[in-house]
């Protein structure tokens, strides 16, 4: 079986004007299926730019963005995004929000509506569903953006730092969160932080990269049994794993640092 | 989940408290809207009065009451007076000329500029000839306009559409362009195409532009109904005005501007009324 997500030596080169940034190098990636991947890696090292390439919102300068093997041409449901911004449409109530991908698939409200309703349940919504955007909390918006995703039954989930921007006791509640909608689905995930915590907790295998231009370091395995809860983060094993990271992505930042 | 409900709790308490201030500012019920319109009218009185201003040309508001009540109600008698009870018609002429000029800009202003802010050729090939004729004021449309039109409803039409196209284009072109990116992508993402996008994203996210230029435009919209009924058509508000004008009968032209006045901010509140329960998740978003 191929794996289901593959980057096979993709280069990412940005011209703006006369300016040539090289943003991402000789990536090679491989994803199998109900993987749970993490990128970690400085901010600018072009971990999103990697992510935006899977999703099919970007193309590779040189290699090969493959999904099954195939060539990603376009964005696709089957290829869910979770942004770290919540880009929830801020005309529609959370319910909407949530339909918004089955109905442009040409659902009806009868053949949507309880899968709509299953969601909002698992990300813990319930009583919501009439909200507007606006009226939620950050964590509560975030819900929303991976509910809406979850909807549509993708194959990958593609998730782009979503908790970056929630602050630290809501950034724990919503990786258990993620953790226990995982453990129900095991979809695969390609899960994009700088966070080495976060990486370690929710991920099976961890590609660390280099400050620009990105190259993957080094893949790490997360051997910690599942079902996992915040709980590991004190273990030992996880604590040796962290410290090993922790040096890996120091070297990176001071290499970073000293270019500057 | 009780965290969660607390938050959202909370926005609703800092809702009702910035309403609680919003009234407290203002304090207990003053008409503060009123005190500069009755200064006015005061200054008005007491200057046609004292003869300050040339007698016989500058009506007493109390003259402009008495003749306007004539014009909307009409007189006791025999109606000598053109004007005597034909207010109503004619504000009806006007304000179904507006109608029909400002809908039919909005039909044309709001899918063209929705084009133009969406697809770069059709910004290249049309969007340069509408700033190249924008400002051109209507007033110099209407030569062309009754010539080409005559002395018919179509000119005034004509007058009233295009200058209320030009804000609904424009504004409905900034707006698309202000689309956040993110959107679509998510749009993209979730398996949405061209068309899905532009009318369930593209167009929601620009409606509060648009609605800016819908109350720009209806009131270019009374402004062109009175230049064209001035001198394309034989009725209405415009062409009391200047038919008063004629026969010195300044009361009725005073008259005539506060109704268009009048009428022209009842048109905008309308439209605000609309667009607030269009656009009623934005209000949420002022209050968080």
């Amino acid at each position: 079986m191929p794996p289901v997500v593959e980057l096979v030596d993709v280069w990412k080169e940005f011209v703006t004007g006369r300016r040539r940034v090289e943003a991402l190098q000789a990536i090679d990636v491989a994803i199998a299926r109900n993987e749970f991947a993490a990128l970690l890696g400085p901010s600018g090292c072009g971990k999103s730019t990697l992510l935006n390439m899977v999703a099919g919102f970007d193309a590779p300068t040189r290699g090969r963005a493959l999904f099954n093997g195939e060539p990603v041409r376009a964005p696709d449901p089957r290829r869910g995004v979770v942004f770290q911004e919540p880009a929830l449409f801020p005309w529609y109530t959370v319910r909407d929000n949530l339909a918004f991908g089955p109905r442009t698939q040409g659902l009806t409200a009868t053949q949507y509506d309880p899968k709509v309703q299953l969601f909002v349940d698992q990300v813990g919504l319930t009583g919501f569903e009439s909200h507007y955007p606006a009226e939620l909390s950050g964590g509560m918006k975030q819900r929303v953006g991976i509910a809406r995703v979850l909807v549509m039954e993708p194959e990958v989930l593609l998730m782009d730092e979503p908790f970056g921007s929630l602050d630290a006791q809501t950034r724990s509640v919503m990786q258990e969160l993620l953790l226990a909608v995982w453990e129900r689905h095991h979809q695969t995930v390609l899960f994009v932080t700088h966070d080495i915590e976060e990486a370690l907790l929710l991920a099976d295998s961890v590609f660390v990269m280099t400050a620009r231009p990105g190259r993957i370091k080094k893949r790490l395995a997360v051997d910690l049994p599942r079902p996992r809860a915040l709980e590991v983060t004190t273990s030992p094993y996880f604590n040796e794993m962290k410290r090993d990271v922790l040096a890996l992505i120091r070297e990176e930042s001071l290499r970073a640092a000293g270019e500057r | 989940m009780a965290t969660v409900r607390a938050r959202s709790e909370s926005v609703a308490d800092a809702a009702a408290r910035s309403a609680a201030t919003q009234t407290g500012v203002g304090s207990a019920r003053v008409p503060w809207f009123l005190i500069l319109p009755l200064t006015l009218l005061v200054v008005w009185t007491v200057a046609v009065d004292r003869q300050w201003v040339t007698q016989g040309i500058v009506p007493s508001p109390v003259q402009v009451a008495k003749s306007w009540h004539r014009w909307i109600f009409g007189g006791p008698g025999l109606g000598l007076s053109p004007y005597s009870g034909t207010w109503l018609a004619n504000v009806m002429y006007s304000a179904r000329r507006v109608l029909e000029g400002f809908l039919l800009a909005a039909v044309v202003g709001i899918p063209l500029g929705l084009f133009i802010g969406w697809n770069r050729l059709v910004a290249r090939v049309v969007d340069p000839s509408i700033q190249l004729l924008r400002p051109v004021p209507i007033t110099a449309w209407l030569p062309f306009s009754i010539a080409v039109f005559g002395i018919y409803d179509a000119s005034a039409l004509f007058l009233i559409g295009l200058g209320a196209f030009y804000p609904i284009v424009v504004n409905t072109t900034h707006g698309v362009r202000d689309t956040n990116l993110l959107l679509l992508r998510a749009a993209r993402m979730l398996g949405a195409g061209p068309g899905t996008i532009l009318t369930k994203v593209v167009f929601r996210s620009a409606l509060p532009s648009i609605f800016t230029g819908l109350r720009l435009g209806i009131g270019v919209a009374w402004t062109a109904v009175i230049v064209a009924e001035m001198i394309a058509v034989k009725s209405g508000l415009g062409y009391v005005l200047w038919d008063a004008y004629y026969v010195g009968r300044m009361d009725i032209c005073v008259a005539t501007m506060f109704s268009v006045g009048l009428l022209g901010f009842a048109s905008d509140r309308i439209l605000q009324l609309i667009a607030r329960w269009f656009l009623r998740w934005r209000a949420l978003e002022a209050v968080a």
